[in-house]
């Protein structure tokens, strides 16, 4: 099942960036060329806070449920969320650069992001910092349910429902809210839906590993092996 | 000039563009194939010590 998502990746990947770039017009009323980064950039963000909701969703299953797979499914998901997340600072800040003069700004929503890079990275040394395997799940589990109170800090970060108690200068991320040509529209949420099969392919390629990690004293585990020799 | 270093120049924002996409390349592509490699070195790792325990039984 793996490789069908791998596939799933690069056709919407490469459909979407053809429609984003070819099918699209050169500027934007108040944009110019440089907005061809947003195919990546909303993708990485959106990616970046839901990874960090299902880690944490998976993270209390893990502390309710006392399930094993929870905690792994939560180990997997971290570093995909981290690069998704650096991926939306990097991408932004090339666009912030053209757009507004400065590569960073310590604007809310750019703030809050930085945050949330932190929690990840919290997030995977605290549970590689602790040997026992048990102890470490549930000491990151605990780190990554407090931390979601991070996510809807970015999410109301630019949509407050007052516009003047946004100190934020970013852009609002309501789609279809602006002016957005719907060409444009189409091509982002492809590869948006693009960064999420990504997610799912990469993540199950590393959860899969951890799963044999974990559960190596197990007969099934063995017999795979036997079959691999 | 030619319509391909038009496209890649992109009216002088080329440079915050593919900087961009690079590092997104860079990135996702480095991910996938740390990822597999992990999972290639588990199995290797697991299979190494199944065959260590098999023959410790057969002593």
């Amino acid at each position: 099942m793996i490789p069908w998502f791998g596939w799933l990746t690069a056709i919407l990947m490469i459909g979407g960036l053809y429609w984003g770039f070819f099918e699209t017009p050169d500027r934007l009323s108040d944009q110019k060329e440089y907005y061809r980064i947003i195919y990546i950039h909303v993708g990485a963000a959106w990616m970046s806070m839901w990874l960090y909701v299902v880690l944490a969703a998976w993270a209390l299953a893990g502390l309710v449920l006392q399930t094993r797979l929870s905690y792994m499914m939560a180990a997997a998901i971290a570093p995909t969320g981290a690069i998704a997340t650096f991926l939306a600072l990097w991408t932004g800040a090339f666009w912030g650069k053209t757009s507004w003069g400065t590569w960073w700004d310590w604007d809310p929503r750019m703030t809050s992001e930085l945050i949330l890079l932190f929690l990840y990275m919290g997030y995977m040394a605290l549970q590689s910092a602790i040997d026992d395997p048990r102890r470490a799940d549930r000491a990151s589990a605990l780190l990554a349910l407090v931390g979601v109170v991070c996510v809807p800090v970015i999410f109301w970060s630019i949509n407050c429902p007052d516009p003047n108690e946004c100190a934020a200068l970013h852009q609002t991320s309501r789609p279809g809210g602006g002016n957005m040509d719907p060409n444009i529209l189409i091509a982002m949420l492809v590869t948006a839906l693009a960064f999420w099969m990504y997610s799912f392919y990469v993540i199950l390629i590393r959860v899969r590993g951890i799963i044999l990690e974990r559960e190596r004293h197990t007969t099934w585990v063995n017999e795979i092996l036997e079959e691999k020799r | 000039m030619s319509a391909i270093s038009d496209f890649f120049h992109a009216n002088g924002y080329g440079f915050y563009i593919w900087g961009s996409y690079g590092a997104a390349i860079l990135l996702m592509a480095g991910e996938i194939i740390a990822a597999k490699q992990q999972h290639r070195t588990i199995l290797k790792r697991l299979s190494r010590m199944a065959r260590m325990n098999a023959a410790e039984e057969d002593e």
